[in-house]
């Protein structure tokens, strides 16, 4: 019964030990993982065979791809997707983060407003939205400013205000503005109150609270839904190809409608669309990390 | 409200006088604050003692009108906090005038709650340069003399998170003072720290007691109670059990419930 608990001390005490031989260096041996090893060579196989077809495939017709990917009508068309992401996001982010404070704010009024705006347009296709933009001319002919229901004083010719490139932009932003909102709101719920009481019993100005305090903070967990959001509307521009904009996904499908090269073009614009995500995210990268000051994470 | 401002906020400041009368709040259906009477002489230290839950944090927070009293009036150097008085009515006042009253009156938070994204330095100086438009020049100037005062001059430009809870309690306590309040008030400013930290943190609160602010401190240390304070009150159930001078309230309690209190955190 005693056996366990004897102290193995005793045993060396009467044995005299010879002197150990020093202690080889250990050896690691890692855990082998052959199916990863399996998995990449399958890998490796599938893609080889793709680039080969790439290559090799003449339906690909990369002279084609190469004559058309910088010419003129294609950069203009790039251009004009980059200026419909541009103030769509801006307008859009803008429109969002007052709808999100609306929706924190202690007002029933302003709440309600905000939700009822995030319900709608969340609710409406952005297709739907944006030929209704586009054919407002179509309901309303002229806008005017005056007495409601009364005469007016001012006009102007709805198409004339509004415009083509103009109903796009408003459609994308309204659109954008309803999701930006939850994303801000997501944000700045995720700042800690204690961050808001140090901040009032300051007596920091409302304003300076929500720029220099909240929002800052509020940015680290704003920032990738809204590189995500900003990403899906660059993309999501080519919707707008339904307008009759000159955007890249419709100057592509012109030049293929005329020279019937269908596959070399549609590669122009996916290259393109590749590129600049890539871009994007660089941007996203370099931002992220500038909100991330003071944080060990 | 008085408007004395010196130069050198490491030089006396204006200090206030405290008058709590038959504050009552309830949260819900719980009755925290059950009528509250105190007064508070200007330059006066006054430590709140009580078991968890008796009301003391609340009571703090409506002296700066973080918490809405739902009767009774605080007043701070005579003046109303949060309302506004004229003939029987008191009119709520709009959150800008609410924070104006705020930056005579500074808080010192138990978690301390520093800006993260903010340097200690950014931390100081942004109350004084966006709630009382003082020159950013001269509000930095201000903030290093601080940081000296609570021995932190070489932290100015590092975050927050990358200093030890003493340090960090003792940048919010450099930050409440950026404004030059007439009145402080710290809510367990050490239970967040690590038992070594406490005593670095203390010192720099018996710093300014023996500066002549008025002070409210929320605190569980008996021993600071003893040696700084000037009036203990004990709290129990939202309302003021006992009060006195710590020789009398913490030696000679008079209340079964003081003597119990005390018997358990001594
Ligand atoms: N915002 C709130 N909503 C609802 N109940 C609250 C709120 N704040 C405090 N209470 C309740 O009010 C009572 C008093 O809280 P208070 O924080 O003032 O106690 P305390 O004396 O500071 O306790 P402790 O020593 O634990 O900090 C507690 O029962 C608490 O649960
Ligand atoms: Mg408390």
């Amino acid at each position: 019964m005693s056996l366990t608990s004897d102290p193995p001390a005793t045993e060396s005490v009467v044995k005299d030990p010879p002197p150990t031989p020093p202690a080889p260096a250990l050896v690691v041996v890692p855990v082998r993982h052959p199916w990863r090893w399996a998995a990449v060579a399958a890998t490796a196989v599938l893609l080889a065979q793709f680039g080969h077809g790439l290559v090799t495939n003449p339906g690909w017709e990369w002279d084609v791809f190469a004559a058309f990917f910088t010419t003129e009508t294609i950069l203009q068309a790039v251009w004009v997707t980059l200026q419909l992401t541009f103030h769509g996001t801006a307008l859009g982010f803008a429109i969002g983060i007052v709808l999100a404070f609306m929706r924190l704010s202690a007002s029933p009024f302003l709440r309600s407003v905000a939700f009822a705006y995030i319900w709608a347009f969340r609710s409406i296709p952005l297709i739907v939205q944006l030929l209704f933009w586009f054919n407002l001319a179509y309901l309303y002919e002229e806008l005017s400013i005056g007495i409601p229901f009364g005469p007016g004083f001012v006009s102007f010719d709805t198409m004339g205000l509004v415009g083509e490139m103009g109903a796009a932009v408003l459609g994308l932003a309204l659109h954008q503005a309803a999701y930006a909102a939850e994303i801000v709101r997501g944000g700045v719920l995720a700042v800690d109150e204690g961050q808001l009481e140090a901040a009032a019993s300051l007596g920091i100005p409302r304003l300076r609270q929500v720029r220099r305090i909240v929002l800052p903070q509020a940015m680290r967990s704003i920032l990738p839904n809204a590189a995500n959001e900003i990403i899906s509307l660059f993309k999501g521009t080519s919707i707008v190809s339904v307008m009759a904009i000159g955007e890249l996904f419709y100057q592509v499908q012109v030049v293929y409608g005329r020279n019937g090269r269908v596959v070399p073009l549609l590669m122009v614009a996916t290259a393109w669309y590749v590129l600049l995500t890539t871009a994007l995210s660089v941007v996203q990268h370099y931002v992220e990390r500038h909100y991330a000051k003071g944080s060990v994470r | 409200m008085s408007s004395v401002t010196t130069a050198d906020p490491a030089a006396g400041t204006a200090t206030a006088k405290v008058e709590i009368r038959s504050v009552h709040k309830h949260f819900g259906p719980l009755h925290v604050l059950r009528g509250i009477d105190l007064d508070i002489r200007a330059g006066e230290v006054t430590v709140v003692l009580g078991p968890s839950g008796s009301g003391k944090s609340t009571l703090l927070r409506t002296v700066n009108h973080l918490e809405k009293v739902d009767g009774g009036t605080v007043s701070v150097d005579g003046v109303l906090v949060g309302y506004r008085r004229s003939g029987n009515k008191l009119y709520e006042l709009r959150e800008r005038e609410i924070l104006k009253q705020r930056t005579r009156i500074g808080f010192v938070f138990q978690n301390f709650h520093l800006f993260p994204h903010l340097t200690v330095l950014e931390n100081i100086v942004e109350a004084p340069v966006s709630a009382l438009k003082r020159p950013r020049k001269e509000a930095e100037a201000a903030a290093r003399s601080l940081l000296e005062r609570v021995g932190l001059a070489d932290k100015a430009e590092a975050y927050p998170k990358q200093l030890s809870g003493g340090q960090q309690q003792r940048v919010a306590i450099a930050r409440a003072l950026a404004l030059e309040p007439g009145l402080l008030l710290f809510d367990e400013p050490t239970s967040a720290l690590d038992p070594e930290l406490v005593g670095e943190v203390l010192d720099v609160i018996k710093d300014l007691a023996a500066s002549g602010t008025t002070m409210i401190v929320v605190t569980h240390e008996i021993g600071f109670a003893r040696e700084v304070a000037d009036t203990v009150v004990f709290m129990d159930e939202g309302r003021i059990v006992e009060q006195g001078p710590p020789a009398e309230v913490l030696d000679s309690p008079r209340h079964e419930r003081t003597r119990a209190f005390l018997s358990k955190v001594l």
